[in-house]
C-alpha cells in the first residue's frame, strides 16, 4: 500500500520534469527574444522588453499563475465566443502550467543573457559586421558560442528556481509530485503511521536529486566552455 | 473588465487585511530569518567540519527542495505529527504549530535564513586577508576582529544580494495562501475571484499591490546603500 503511493510520487516526478523542461525551452526562446529587444536600436522594441522583465519580476510567480491559468480560460472562451465559435473550451492545465512557468522565467533569462551579451566586446561583432556576414549570423557564429560561458552561472540559478517553481503547478491541480505527495498524504493517514510527513519528504528528497544532478551536470558543462579561459589569481 | 468590484469597500478592505497579512508575514520572518542566519553564518564560515557540515546540509536542503513543499511539510506534516499535537496545548514552543499562521512563519524564516546564511558566508569570504592581518597587528583579538572589522565590511558587501532575498522573500509569502486560514494579498484576491469569477479584475489588482510593494522595498534599499555603501560610488565632482 504504501509502496504504491511511493510508486505514483516517482511517476508525478516524470510530470514535474516535463513541465521544467518545456518551461525552460520556452524561457530560453523568450528569453533570448528579451535580451535582443532590450539590446536593439528601435525604442519600442526596448520599452517592450523593459516593461516585459520588469513587470513578471516585480509579481510572484504564484499570482501570474493563477492570473494566466484561470484568467487564460475565460479570455479565451470570450475571444472565441466573439468570433461566433460557441463551444466552452477549457485549457489544458499541462500546457497552461508550462507556458506560464516559461513565460515567468523568459524574464529572468532576458536579464541574463542580456549581461552576457553586453560582456562581449563590440569589437568583435563589428569585426563580423566588417566581414560581410548578416546580423543573424553574427548573432550565431560569434555572440552566441562566447555568451553561453558569461550566461552559464546565471542560466544555473535560474535554472535551479525553475525545477523549484514546477511544485506551483500542483495548486492549478495538475497531478505532479507535489499534488500526488500531498493527496497521499490525505488518503493513507490512519494506515501508514504519519503519512503527511513520509510523502512529503519522500518528494524533498526527489527534488533534491534534481537538483543535485543538474548542478554536477551544468558545473560539468561550466568547465567545457570556460577551458580556454585565463583567470586572475591573486 | 469590472474594476468596479474592486473598488467597492468590502473588496478594499480584504485587500486591505490581506496587505496586512503579507507584510506581517515577511516582518516575521525576515526578523526570525535574520536573528537565525547570523550564529548560523559563523558556524558556516567555522574551521571545523562538525561546527560548519550541520549547517552547510541545513542550507542545502532547504535550497534544493520547492519552497512550498517546505510549507507542506511543516503545515500538514511535522504540525500533524501525534507526537507534536500532544504538547500543542500547553508546552511552549509547541504552542505555536497549532497557529497555521506560525506553521508558514516558521517555514519561510528557514527558508530565508539558508540563502541568507549562505550570502553572508560568502561576505564573510571575500574579506581581504590584509585587513584581517591588520587587525591581529592591532592585537584585536578574534571575537574583536569579527565584531569590528569584518562583519561591518561583510554585511554592507551583502547589501545588493539581500535587497534581491527580501524582494524574493516578497513574492514567496504569496504561498502563504496555500494553507487555509492563513490571509494575505493573494489570499484576498483568490476569495474575490471565487466570490465574482473575475480572475483578472483580483489578480491583476494583487499582481499591482506586489508591484508597488516591489518598487518600495527596491527604493528602500537604493537609501540604504546610498548610506552604507557611500564610499564605494565614483567621487563626484
Amino acid at each position: 500500500m504504501t509502496a504504491g503511493y511511493f510508486y505514483s510520487i516517482l511517476e508525478g516526478s516524470l510530470l514535474s520534469i516535463q513541465v521544467a523542461l518545456g518551461a525552460l525551452v520556452v524561457a530560453v526562446v523568450l528569453g533570448l527574444a528579451g535580451a535582443a529587444a532590450k539590446l536593439s536600436t528601435h525604442q519600442p522594441l526596448v520599452w517592450l522588453g523593459t516593461i516585459y522583465s520588469t513587470i513578471i519580476r516585480g509579481i510572484p510567480d504564484l499570482v501570474l499563475m493563477l492570473l494566466i491559468f484561470y484568467g487564460g480560460q475565460i479570455g479565451l472562451n470570450v475571444m472565441l465566443e466573439s468570433m461566433g465559435y460557441m463551444d466552452y473550451v477549457e485549457i489544458n492545465p499541462f500546457a497552461a502550467g508550462l507556458m506560464t512557468i516559461g513565460f515567468i522565467y523568459g524574464a529572468y533569462m532576458t536579464e541574463t543573457f542580456r549581461g552576457a551579451i553586453m560582456a562581449i566586446p563590440t569589437g568583435q561583432a563589428e569585426a563580423g559586421l566588417a566581414y560581410g556576414m548578416g546580423q543573424t549570423r553574427v548573432f550565431f557564429t560569434i555572440v552566441l558560442p562566447q555568451m553561453v560561458r558569461l550566461a552559464l552561472p546565471g542560466f544555473t540559478n535560474n535554472w535551479l528556481v525553475l525545477i523549484k517553481a514546477t511544485a506551483l503547478v500542483s495548486i492549478l491541480g495538475l497531478p505532479d509530485m507535489t499534488y500526488l505527495a500531498k493527496q497521499a498524504g490525505a488518503a493513507a493517514r490512519g494506515q501508514t503511521p504519519n503519512a503527511p510527513l513520509l510523502f512529503m519528504a519522500f518528494a524533498a528528497v526527489i527534488y533534491l536529486v534534481f537538483t543535485t544532478v543538474s548542478l554536477v551536470a551544468l558545473r560539468q558543462l561550466e568547465k567545457r566552455y570556460t577551458m580556454g579561459v585565463k583567470r586572475g589569481n591573486f | 473588465m469590472q474594476f468596479d468590484v474592486i473598488f467597492t469597500p468590502d473588496s478594499l478592505r480584504l485587500f486591505g487585511a490581506g496587505l496586512v497579512g503579507t507584510l506581517q508575514i515577511l516582518i516575521a520572518c525576515l526578523l526570525i530569518g535574520g536573528a537565525l542566519a547570523l550564529p548560523m553564518t559563523l558556524m558556516r564560515v567555522s574551521q571545523h567540519w562538525w561546527v560548519k557540515g550541520p549547517v552547510w546540509l541545513f542550507t542545502y536542503v532547504v535550497r534544493g527542495t520547492p519552497l512550498l513543499i517546505q510549507v507542506y511539510i511543516i503545515y500538514y506534516g511535522v504540525a500533524q505529527l501525534d507526537w507534536i499535537q500532544s504538547r500543542w496545548d500547553d508546552s511552549w514552543p509547541w504552542t505555536g504549530f497549532k497557529d497555521p499562521f506560525m506553521c508558514a512563519v516558521l517555514a519561510f524564516s528557514m527558508n530565508t535564513c539558508a540563502y541568507t546564511v549562505e550570502m553572508l558566508a560568502g561576505g564573510i569570504r571575500d574579506t581581504n586577508a590584509g585587513e584581517i592581518e591588520a587587525a591581529h597587528a592591532m592585537g584585536l583579538s578574534k571575537w574583536q576582529t569579527l565584531v569590528r572589522i569584518v562583519l561591518p565590511s561583510a554585511m554592507r558587501r551583502t547589501l545588493p544580494a539581500y535587497s534581491n532575498e527580501v524582494i524574493m522573500m516578497l513574492h514567496s509569502t504569496s504561498l502563504a495562501s496555500t494553507v487555509p486560514a492563513v490571509f494575505d494579498i493573494t489570499g484576498a484576491a483568490r476569495s474575490i475571484y471565487s466570490d465574482f469569477y473575475l480572475p483578472f479584475e483580483a489578480f491583476i489588482t494583487a499582481g499591482l499591490i506586489y508591484l508597488v510593494l516591489t518598487f518600495t522595498l527596491v527604493g528602500l534599499f537604493r537609501l540604504a546603500e546610498n548610506h552604507w555603501l557611500a564610499y564605494l560610488k565614483p567621487r563626484g565632482r
